[in-house]
């Protein structure tokens, strides 16, 4: 793909920032991601990790969606329907102003505002309570065909991780959304080919996604997930007027970023310890 | 009642233009009216009852008025979580119909049958859960639910059910329907056995033991003031619903009575169907006798319990 320095304009009119300075802005809310987990003692590390870029993508180069006015009813919509990696969405809405860094602080605590996976309204910039695979991309699409219904021309982006794709309501709503040429709505799938207990390829025949949701009637593309320039080209690109929606097969590592934790699912539950975070931070070139 | 929902629907989405029907795959021609005078507001959501639901949500979120309509057990048994999750959790103005509830569709078998739902759906925190008698109670109970900022849940039964009011009745939720007034018993009825209520409290008072009966539209919330009132008035109260006595408006009934600081003197009996999938092949009148709920077992036991 052809990288348009248009795709790096801020979508709601802040300053165009180039290609390295959001691979920093992802190198940092990795680090934050890190040291949530340590602070919290909370899981999901790889899970959060795999969807950063995705996330930056979205938030920096193509969601219209103003901080300041966070309830706009025509902003774009995302929802992260992998609820379990809600540090990444808390620490990238944070990052884009949505809510102070400093609730990042008290992540998962007694009372806090940002629960372990996200609760109805808990932030600014959180369209939905996920956590239960299968339900973000139906609410998505009930989001989109209203937004149609009542004349809004805002998009609604979904992120599912590839193991959400065992749920029967991604296939439901994957062939309605088709049927009611939603080309408003984009899914991004998180491909880190690891679901919690095993291989995500192996537990179901997810192979080839791509071509299940072209079979399902969507426009569907096979991109490296951490490449921003592509993810950010992709989201940008306009719909190609056949009324298909968007899937984005994004491929990824779980636990992308520090070496020690990508690839490796014992990294679905384990919580890095205090030396391991000082190292997560030397790789990712975030000093303490 | 499909038919006064069908009708009902289309008036009110005629005054509202935020209210959508979401119907999963049936509802053949029912819904003509409808799709010629709101354009666009109709969405066959095919056989994909949990997506429905889940797309409801999300357009409540959004400023609609979404009602799901399927047949019961599809509705509420398949789309528990997406009911609990996605409506329920965030609390949006979501409506959800079922059609064909209890034993309505009792020749189909036990896959058609909702004997246990409600006993589900009253656990939901928020969810307002509706059982109207006859075709205008469909009509208020619609109406009542479009009306609410939450979310609620309406059981109804088929077609030909009936005729009890002789037009559309005052329901609002957590109000019950006085239609006799009595001095010994007291029968509280939700959903299509009204008539069987009504019978029931013929032959009682025939035989000189008056008898009140309410209709009781409202399983969640209960009407306490009228419950309240009756728990010291009468002998006995008794609830009737065509619904496992497991959970139900009944269950509720009982929840709320032991839950009184002081017991009631009143002896309490619920009527409805037993922990058991109905086998047997045969329509909803002969379900209804299988089960018991006819008027005049149901006067039998009553008198028993009276004395």
């Amino acid at each position: 793909m052809i990288m348009d320095p248009a795709c790096f304009k801020d979508p709601i009119g802040g300053p165009t920032r180039s290609l390295g300075e959001l691979e920093a802005v992802a190198r940092q809310v990795r680090f934050q991601l890190v040291q949530m987990s340590h602070r919290a003692g909370t899981p999901h590390l790889g899970s959060a990790l795999s969807c950063v870029d995705i996330l930056v993508a979205a938030y920096w180069t193509s969601l219209r969606v103003d901080p300041a006015q966070p309830n706009d009813p025509n902003r774009d919509r995302f929802i992260l329907s992998k609820g379990h990696a809600a540090s990444a969405w808390y620490a990238v809405l944070a990052k884009r102003g949505f809510f102070s860094p400093d609730w990042l602080e008290t992540f998962a605590r007694h009372g806090a505002p940002l629960a372990e996976q996200p609760a109805p309204g808990c932030a600014p910039g959180v369209e939905l309570a996920t956590g239960s695979l299968g339900h973000g991309l139906p609410v998505g699409l009930g989001m989109a065909l209203s937004a149609r219904l009542q004349g809004r021309d805002h998009r609604v982006v979904v992120c599912l991780s590839d193991g959400e794709c065992n749920e029967g309501t991604v296939w439901e709503a994957a062939m309605f959304a088709a049927a009611q040429k939603l080309e408003r709505l984009t899914v991004v799938i998180d491909y880190n080919k690891w679901q919690a207990t095993g291989r995500s390829n192996e537990v179901m025949a997810l192979p080839s996604l791509r071509d299940k949701w072209s079979a399902f009637g969507w426009e569907a593309h096979e991109v490296d997930g951490h490449d921003l320039a592509v993810l950010a080209g992709l989201l940008h690109q306009a719909a190609d007027g056949s009324g298909r929606p968007r899937a984005i097969v994004a491929h990824t590592v779980k636990g992308k970023g520090v070496s020690f934790m990508e690839d490796d699912n014992n990294w679905h539950y384990r919580i890095p310890k205090a030396a391991e975070v000082e190292e997560a931070g030397r790789q990712l070139g975030v000093t303490v | 009642m499909r038919n006064a929902f069908a009708q009902q629907i289309t008036q009110l989405a005629q005054q509202d233009p935020r209210v959508v029907v979401l119907s999963g795959d049936i509802g053949n021609r029912l819904f003509d009216d409808l799709k010629a005078k709101c354009p666009g507001r109709f969405f066959n959501c095919g056989v994909a009852e949990a997506n429905m639901v889940g797309m409801a949500a999300g357009m409540a979120m959004t400023g609609l008025r979404p009602v799901c309509y399927t047949i019961t057990p599809f509705l509420t048994y398949r789309c528990l979580e997406q009911i609990r999750v996605d409506v329920c959790y965030h609390h949006v103005p979501v409506v959800l119909v079922g059609t064909g509830s209890g034993l309505s569709y009792a020749s189909l078998g036990a896959t058609h049958h909702s004997c246990e739902e409600m006993g589900m759906l009253r656990t939901l925190p928020g969810l307002a859960v509706l059982a109207p008698a006859d075709a205008w109670e469909v009509k208020a109970g619609l109406r009542a639910a479009l009306a609410q900022d939450g979310p609620v849940y309406m059981r109804i039964g088929k077609k030909g059910e009936p005729a009890i009011h002789a037009a559309e009745p005052d329901l609002q939720l957590g109000r019950w329907i006085q239609l006799r007034d009595g001095a010994d018993l007291c029968l509280f009825s939700t959903g299509t056995l009204l008539s069987v209520a009504l019978a029931a409290a013929d032959l009682l008072t025939a035989a000189g033991r008056t008898t009140a009966v309410y209709s009781c539209p409202s399983v969640k919330p209960l009407d306490e003031s009228v419950l309240t009132e009756a728990a010291s008035r009468f002998r006995v109260v008794a609830t009737l619903e065509e619904h496992s006595l497991i959970g139900g408006f009944g269950s509720g009934v009982a929840e709320w009575w032991v839950d009184r600081p002081t017991p009631p003197a009143a002896r309490l009996l619920r009527f409805g169907t037993r922990d058991e999938f109905l086998h047997l092949t045969c329509e909803q009148e002969e379900a209804r006798e299988h089960f018991g709920l006819t008027a005049s077992e149901l006067a039998r036991r009553l008198a028993d319990a009276a004395g």
